[in-house]
């Protein structure tokens, strides 16, 4: 792999902590994807099917 | 004696498959006006992610570690394989909060409900067992951790992590073929009993929308 993918993916997780509670940014950058899909999912209107 | 041919379990199968899931229920041309929302397209986004899923597996399958370890088009299928699970995982689990929020096990669907936790269950167990069979180090820091865990609530000498055969044929044979069958059964059961209404729905929402 090559570019700035690379240089984000090729190395060990960067983990963000509280307390007891840790989590991989990647991680995290998946369930805040997820929770936007769900989001938008709800609140953009469905395009009108056969009339 | 011969049975009366109405009890033969042919009849009886086909009778009760003819009024639970006739072929009108199977393959219906509309469906009402709430299912027009995003939300309900993540079942079949679900589906469409496995499909890939299956396919590019069945590609690995054929080639070979040789191939897929080593060559730049086997990476790249590898790599579909990989990201059309987090694909399908994505999609199942906002599936999952959908049907949730909107308490779709009502009115006789908890089948629908339990097939689909299940299905769950057996897709965390697949994609296991997927992270077991890399043959790189990955794999095998996973399946040292993991037996352990195992051990200790005493099943690991009957699924042992470690076991690369036994990892590979549940990977690509046993639970493949569990989470088609419980996925088919799934979707028939939301045929026969149709899409769920809304909490609030009034009589006049529930018309086919035509
Ligand atoms: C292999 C993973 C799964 C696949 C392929 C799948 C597929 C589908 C499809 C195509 C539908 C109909 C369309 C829709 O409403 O989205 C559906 C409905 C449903 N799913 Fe899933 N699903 C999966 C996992 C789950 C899970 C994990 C749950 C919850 C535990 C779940 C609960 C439901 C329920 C309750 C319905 C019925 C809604 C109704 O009757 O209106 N499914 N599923």
């Amino acid at each position: 792999m090559t570019g700035w993918l690379a240089s984000f993916l090729n190395h060990p997780a960067t983990y963000l902590k509280w307390g007891w509670f840790q989590i991989s940014i990647s991680n995290l950058i998946v369930i805040l994807i997820m929770l936007a899909l769900f989001a938008a999912a709800i609140l953009i209107k469905f395009p009108k099917g056969r009339e | 004696m011969s049975t009366p041919t109405h009890e033969m379990w042919t009849a009886r199968l086909r009778s009760s498959w003819q009024r639970n899931l006739p072929i009108e229920k199977l393959l219906p041309d509309d469906q009402p006006a709430y299912v027009a929302s995003w939300i309900y397209v993540f079942g079949v986004a679900t589906i469409a992610a496995l499909g890939v899923i299956i396919a590019s597996g069945i590609v690995l399958a054929f080639q070979g570690p040789a191939w897929y370890h080593t060559s730049d088009i086997g990476n790249f299928t590898n790599s579909i394989h990989f990201w059309s699970v987090q694909m399908f995982f994505a999609f199942m689990v906002i599936h999952l909060w959908g049907k949730f929020w909107m308490a779709a096990w009502r009115g006789n669907r908890v089948r629908t409900w339990i097939t689909g936790a299940v299905a769950f269950v057996v897709s965390i167990a697949t994609a296991f067992t997927g992270y077991l069979v890399q043959t790189n180090f990955d794999s095998q820091w996973i399946s040292f951790e993991a037996k352990d865990g195992f051990n200790s609530v005493g099943v690991g000498a009957w699924f042992t992590v470690t076991n690369l055969g036994q990892m590979l044929l549940l990977h690509v044979a046993f639970l493949p073929l569990i989470l088609g069958v419980l996925t088919l059964v799934h979707v028939l059961m939301v045929r026969r009993r149709g899409v769920v209404p809304p909490i609030d729905a009034v009589p006049a929402n529930l018309e086919v929308r035509k």
